[in-house]
């Protein structure tokens, strides 16, 4: 048997450079590593790679399209059961799901399935999909986010009559205020798919919060929405509740991110205040920390992230922790705060953490975190970050009459977006609480079929 | 876009401005607030509302120039267009979801200082309409910053002017008004504090000495105003609260003013950066 060709590196931006600015880091495959990454496919009968995909993409047959050198097919396959596939390709945890079932991950390594998916995505010409003729039925989509996006476009599809209201100034949700420039750019790839949600018909109304300058009753009986789909995500930020949390310096995750990505403040041209200090702390493990500390890094601060447990439990993807060491981020596992402390004039100035121990696994299966006693030190901070996580905003539950929410402040949902109120559906994390881009996506599309449903024999 | 119908200077560094946005206006409640981006590469500026009227499709904000942000807003004509307004946003007064027989026989005394002068006119309003006695105190430096005046004087049952330098009414800042209106035996149920944050501060410290609950609203730092990035937290009787969606108002009482005050002062040496590179 001929030796099995190994998987194709990405080229990506020197972590000496990218550590000072906000570019993509990585840069893709071109034509031939494209070509080269799609041979390594084995085809497999039964593709275990479909099976972990939370949207099941065709992903051996759009793989054999790029080997046929037919891309624009590969991107058709890939549309048939994803809208977004340049972010899923850069921001999927392709090692937990498709890349993680791939056969030769099991004695070398798996194919790039997101670098491919990305590939496709990035270089396919663009394509007319078909659009149904308009059927006169009017959809309401609260959020831009990737549920909201993935919703409007197959209800477009459909013909449906599809407005996304859209809380912030700017549509794209999470990918728009959460995701770095230097994982996802804005104007190149997000723009250009919600461009062209937009070139199928979907209208989006920015500046509006459902819940407040209108609510759902009111866009369902006075605007002649005959649906709404809820995809409101999980916005709302967790602190950690331990003293010192107010203090000048302590951010929340979402807030420094909101700040660098939406409102641009790492551009000078930009008016937006942003505050990194010269030595920044990052609580937490997941992509939103990773997101935070390299932000704080681009921004000219020492980066340290400190996480209760240790580098195999970090939520983060594994890419992405890669990165962020690259780049020479400081991880200290096994850290829990305790404390912020502060100086004379309220400013952070060190943050008081205590040493973990792994004990028995919990309901998660991960063995929770133990802080062993007496064992507090100081780490010297100016400013903090806090990414613990985020919960779903509970206006659109509170404001509407009918709608059960969930103990979390989530919106009660069944697994095909069916709210407790016919006519309203949710999808993504505004009923998962915080999840993927790639979850979010699945559930918009699985509630367009759905009302589609509910409208058709209404 | 957002269109400016409307533009007035009220001082020489305030302004009034009438904007086209029929769905904020129809939804506008007392108390409540909304952010202005004035243009693609602006700040998301909170700012109370400061009257509505949901038959033009029109909210009324009063700015006053501080910062860069607010600078530039000012700087906009009737006739051109801010990028974004939303809102409205927090929740409405207290009073705003009582009954008529809950607000019977209440008293309300309002204390204004800056800016914070022109939200207190829709509440004040609200209230006169509903046959509520309302009272207002608006304090200024001198007789040339006070704005507001005669749309307040119709809108409650007594004005009281007052002055730092005595140029007009009483010579004093509006909690020693307060005092002294006590004093002369008038009674108050509630009083609610708009203006800057230190003088809310002492006006609960002067309402708790006369044993009047009082509500304040808070201005605090804020990006996107609908609970998501936690910069506006406010310490509420021991609790972290978020002043864009558990505010606005709070119960002065319980507000932890200092930290408050600290807080607002998050990003001074980048607001002076922004400021000389427009040389203000």
């Amino acid at each position: 048997m001929a030796e099995r060709i190994s998987r194709t590196p990405v080229r990506e931006q020197d972590p000496k450079i990218r550590a000072h600015n906000f570019d993509e880091v990585c840069y893709g495959f071109n034509a031939e590593e494209a070509a080269r990454e799609a041979s390594r496919c084995l085809h497999c009968k039964n593709p275990r790679c479909v099976g972990a995909c939370p949207v099941e993409i065709k992903i051996p047959e759009f793989i054999a399209k790029i080997v046929a050198g037919d891309v624009s097919g590969a991107a058709a396959v890939i549309a048939e059961d994803s809208s977004l596939p340049a972010v899923c390709g850069r921001v999927c945890p392709q090692e937990t799901q498709c890349e993680g079932s791939c056969i030769l991950g099991i004695k070398g390594e798996p194919v790039a399935i997101g670098k491919l998916e990305r590939y496709v995505a990035d270089n396919a010409p663009e394509s007319k999909p078909e659009i149904a003729p308009k059927n006169g039925h009017k959809v309401a989509i609260i959020g831009s986010g990737p549920s909201g996006l993935a919703c409007a476009s197959d209800l477009a599809k459909m013909g449906y009559d599809v407005t996304i209201f859209e809380a912030l100034h700017k549509a794209g949700g999470v990918l728009e205020y959460g995701i770095p420039e230097f994982r996802l750019p804005k104007e190149r790839v997000l723009r250009r798919e919600i461009d062209e949600v937009k070139a199928l018909g979907v209208k989006i109304e920015t500046d509006v919060i459902v819940g407040r300058t209108v609510t759902i009753d009111s866009l369902m009986g006075n605007e002649g929405f005959e649906a709404v789909f809820v995809g409101t995500g999980a916005g709302l930020p967790r602190f950690m509740n331990i003293p010192g949390e107010n203090l000048n310096g302590v951010f929340s995750a979402n807030e420094f991110l909101t700040r660098n990505n939406l409102m641009m403040a790492f551009r000078d041209d930009y008016q937006t205040p942003i505050h990194a200090g010269k030595k920044c702390i990052v609580v937490g493990g997941g992509n939103v920390a990773m997101d935070s500390a390299r932000t704080a890094l681009r921004l000219g601060a020492e980066t340290t992230i400190v996480y209760r447990r240790t580098e195999v439990e970090l939520p983060a993807r594994r890419e992405e922790v890669g990165h962020a060491k690259e780049e020479g981020i400081e991880f200290r596992m096994l850290t829990n705060p305790v404390e912020i402390l502060g100086d004379e004039n309220g400013w952070v100035r060190a943050v008081r953490c205590i040493r973990m121990e792994l004990g028995e696994p919990d309901e998660s299966g991960r063995r929770s975190p133990i802080p062993i006693p007496g064992s507090e030190f100081e780490i010297p901070a100016e400013t903090v970050i806090m990414a613990l996580g985020t919960s779903p905003n509970p206006l659109i539950a509170k404001t509407t009459s009918g709608l059960t929410a969930t103990r979390k402040g989530g919106i009660e949902a069944d697994s095909e977006g069916r709210t407790s109120r016919p006519g309203i559906f949710a999808g993504g994390d505004a009923v998962t609480g915080a999840a993927t881009v790639i979850l979010a996506m699945g559930a918009g599309r699985k509630a367009a079929k759905a009302i589609d449903e509910y409208i058709t024999n209404k | 876009m957002f269109k400016i119908l409307s533009k007035k200077m009220l001082t020489h560094n305030v302004c009034e401005m009438d904007v086209s946005a029929p769905r904020i206006a129809k939804a506008a409640k007392p108390g409540q607030f909304l952010i202005v981006r004035v243009d693609e590469k602006g700040e998301r500026i909170p700012l109370t509302i400061s009257d509505y009227d949901r038959e033009k499709g029109t909210v009324t904000i009063v700015t006053q120039e501080i910062g860069a942000s607010s600078t530039a807003l000012v700087a906009k004509e009737a006739g051109d267009y801010f990028a974004d307004v939303v809102g409205p946003l927090g929740n409405p007064s207290e009073f705003v979801n009582k009954s008529d027989e809950e607000l019977r026989g209440r008293r309300y005394i309002f204390i204004a200082g800056g800016v914070g002068t022109a939200p207190v006119y829709p509440q004040a309003k609200w209230l006169h309409e509903k046959g509520v006695a309302v009272d207002v105190i608006i304090g200024a430096r001198n007789k040339d910053l006070f704005i507001f005046t005669d749309r307040i004087a119709a809108a409650c049952d007594n004005l009281y002017l007052c002055t730092d330098d005595g140029s007009a009414g009483f010579k004093g800042v509006g909690t020693a008004m307060l005092e002294k209106l006590v004093a002369e035996g008038h009674e108050y149920t509630k009083a609610v504090a708009i203006g800057p944050m230190i003088m809310m501060k002492f006006a609960t410290v002067t309402c708790k000495k006369l044993g009047i609950p009082i509500d304040v609203s808070l201005n605090t730092l804020m990006v996107d105003g609908t609970g998501m990035c936690g910069a506006c937290r406010v310490s509420v009787a021991g609790k972290t609260r978020f002043a864009c969606v558990d505010g606005p108002e709070f119960n002065g009482y319980d507000v932890d003013f200092d930290e408050a005050l600290r807080r607002l002062g998050q990003y001074k040496s980048e607001e002076a950066e922004a400021k000389a590179k427009i040389g203000i």
